[in-house]
């Protein structure tokens, strides 16, 4: 092996790396915020709806699952604003790409946390006089939320993960900047070297921060 | 009078801090049935599966017939554990039906008593099926040897456990609270099926919270509180003329409970 | 729209590789997670922490990551490999650690009673392993590793970042010579889609055929 380790060209770059991370954060984030909302409208669609509606939440769920996100990206990128005569910077267009996404896989989430809502709750609900949508928002909803937390805190940190995805269509995230470095400086094994333990650092970071949070509303007996 | 088939000696068994066995010394002699009642926590279950060392234990010897159960001794009172071939030689004689039962769930009913036949006792398949059918028709199940264990009952599926287990002829039977995760209209067809057994000279340990069923079909009552044996005698005795003043108030809790019919 | 029909055969031969690369990292990510999952679930802490590691460690990169470096990194340290075999070795080297999870799960996710009532009948370590573990695992363990077969077929069309021909970068060689994106990313979209779903259908149909096996 002929290979001197040099860790400057990395220091010397590392605000790609740094900014990097952080867009990537901002990414996984917003495109998590704008799925919840996808997840959430569709779950309840899809369980207090008919025939018709579940088919339809059904197709998009089944669609996004199965297609691999990079064709996604391509599609939303590059695809979509040649039919549709606009354009729009990489950074919109992974973030809707990644919010469509992430949409398709927490309606399963919250599909599964709306139906393990007790029944009991909302009998109780009716007894004292809820309506339907009281018993949404102060029943079923809240519910939801405690039980699904774990499974929002893995599918944020894979949303994490996959913002790496972006680096093809040259959004200057983490993965983006350690290629941009390697390309330029060829110096490949210091880069992953510095950029693996990033993205471990973070997901577990964001693991334990989540799992405070689920203690505080979650309760243990 | 001969020699007892369960001799445990001065048993010890912690977890942890915990002391769950203090100083056991119990005896069993073929051909009876022993109920052993006693609170949460009193060690009787914890007890029952030392004997076929489910559970390891700290100090005390436990015989099955001759045969030292877990740990072979080493003279100068050490003692060595069993290795793995040993220990499933010496369970093969030892039955035990569990409170959840643990039928295995991808065999059948009939391929469930079969197992141990065909793998431990060495039977062809077709000795093998004649032993499971005729076990499964003795516990009233003759319909249902190709049933799948989720396809059953609760008082079904334990008796496929109480089958499994007798099946392999074992010297002792053991039974952990077996009825206690039925529904109470299932119970009595459980009961029925141990009481046949007993009846026909099975040697049985019984761990249960069921007073009428000691009372009816045990030789002995033996109540452990604690840790220790506190009383050790005929059901009517032990049930009716307690003693000690923690079987006394075990009892009084029960008949407050509405469980024990006098 | 046209342009899509007319490079069919062309695209055919991108998803016959997609092929190849999903069958290959699956097979054999399959065997090596297995042995795997078997040290990290019944192996002495020499087998259980190296697997252990490993697993946490791939799972917590992207899978990108892990490609760009197998690819450009590994000739740096001497082992030169083309884009195809860096591609499925870097895929193999990330499924391997989502096979030892589910394998733990499949086998951890049995009750520990069902030991016991082995036991109990008088079976070994090894028969209690083959004949009640064992088809009670399988049971368990097809239905997720089916979904992650589907999650392979997704990964390899990131194998189009590093030059191999899959069915992903047929879709954008046949774009750059047509200029019509959409057509051919939905066609492309199609064909995964169809793979995939029959993989996820087979996977549920199987979950709903084992529900008996669990608890």
């Amino acid at each position: 092996m002929d290979y001197h380790f040099n860790f400057s060209y990395i220091w010397r770059h590392f605000d790609r790396l740094w900014h990097g991370l952080i867009l990537s954060l901002e990414l996984a984030f917003v495109s998590i915020l704008i799925g919840m909302v996808i997840g959430l409208v569709l779950a309840l669609f899809y369980t207090d709806g008919n025939r018709w509606v579940r088919a339809v939440v059904t197709s998009y769920v089944e669609v996004i699952r199965n297609v691999p996100l990079l064709l996604l990206v391509y599609l939303v990128f590059y695809g979509v604003p040649s039919i549709g005569g606009f354009e729009y910077s990489a950074t919109v267009s992974f973030i809707i790409t990644l919010s469509v996404y992430s949409g398709a896989y927490l309606v399963e989430v919250f599909r599964a946390g709306l139906d393990a809502v007790p029944k009991g709750l909302l009998d109780a609900g009716k007894a004292i006089g809820l309506t339907p949508w009281q018993r949404l928002l102060h029943v079923r909803l809240p519910t939801m939320f405690r039980i699904v937390l774990p499974s929002l805190s893995n599918t944020y940190i894979s949303l994490f993960k996959d913002t790496s995805i972006a680096s093809v269509i040259a959004v200057p995230e983490l993965t983006y900047g350690a290629q941009w470095i390697n390309f330029n400086t060829f110096r490949i094994i210091e880069v992953y070297a510095i950029v693996t333990p990033m993205y471990l650092v973070t997901g577990y970071a964001i693991l334990f921060a989540l799992q405070r949070l689920e203690r505080r509303f979650v309760v243990r007996r | 009078m001969a020699e007892p088939i369960v001799r445990i000696r001065n048993v010890e068994k912690s977890f942890g801090q915990n002391r769950v066995l203090r100083d056991v010394t119990l005896d069993i002699e073929r051909g009876q049935t022993v109920s052993i009642i006693g609170a949460s926590g009193s060690g009787k279950t914890t007890l029952l599966r030392c004997i076929n060392l489910l559970e390891t234990y700290d100090a005390g010897s436990i015989e099955v017939d001759g045969v030292e159960v877990g740990y072979r001794s080493t003279g100068n009172g050490r003692r060595r554990r069993r290795s793995e071939t040993e220990l499933a030689a010496i369970r093969a004689d030892i039955g035990m039906v569990f409170q959840l039962f643990y039928l295995f769930p991808h065999l059948t009913a009939r391929q469930n008593v079969m197992l141990g036949l065909v793998k431990v006792r060495g039977k062809s398949k077709a000795e093998a099926t004649e032993i499971a059918d005729h076990w499964l028709d003795r516990v009233g199940l003759a319909d249902k040897k190709e049933s799948l264990p989720a396809e059953l009952s609760g008082g079904q599926q334990q008796r496929v456990g109480i089958a499994r287990a007798v099946a392999m002829s074992p010297k002792v039977l053991l039974l952990d609270e077996i009825t206690s995760a039925l529904d109470p209209e299932l119970v009595g067809e459980v009961l029925l099926v141990v009481k046949r057994l007993a009846e026909e000279g099975m040697t049985m340990i019984v761990v249960t919270h069921e007073m009428t069923f000691a009372r009816e079909v045990g030789d002995r009552v033996v109540f452990m509180d604690d840790g220790l044996v506190l009383e050790d005698g005929p059901p009517d005795e032990v049930l009716l003329n307690p003693k000690h003043e923690r079987l006394q108030s075990f009892l009084k809790r029960l008949n407050l409970a509405g469980i024990f019919a006098t | 729209m046209w342009a899509a029909i007319e490079s069919l055969p062309f695209l055919v031969q991108g998803f016959l590789v997609t092929l190849q690369v999903s069958f290959l990292v699956v097979a054999i990510s399959l065997v090596i997670g297995v042995v795997m999952g078997t040290g990290l679930v019944f192996g002495r802490w020499w087998l259980y922490w190296p697997v252990r590691l490993y697993s946490d460690f791939i799972r917590g990169i992207p899978v990108l990551v892990l490609i760009f470096f197998v690819y450009y990194g590994l000739p740096v340290l001497g082992l030169n490999l083309d884009n195809f075999w860096a591609a499925v070795a870097a895929l193999t080297a990330f499924k391997v650690a989502h096979v030892v999870e589910i394998f733990r799960g499949a086998v951890q996710s049995i009750h520990h009673g069902q030991m016991e009532a082995g036991k109990a009948i008088g079976l070994t370590f090894w028969q209690r392993l083959t004949w009640i573990i064992l088809p009670q695992a399988v049971r368990r363990f097809l239905p997720p590793w089916i979904n992650a077969v589907t999650d392979a077929v997704k990964g390899s069309a990131l194998v189009s970042l590093i030059g191999v021909v899959d069915l992903m970068l047929a879709v954008q060689q046949v774009i750059g010579r047509t200029y019509e994106p959409m057509p051919l990313y939905v066609t492309g979209a199609i064909i995964y889609f169809l793979i995939n779903y029959s993989l996820s259908t087979v996977s549920r149909r199987l979950e709903v055929r084992f529900s008996y096996i669990r608890d």
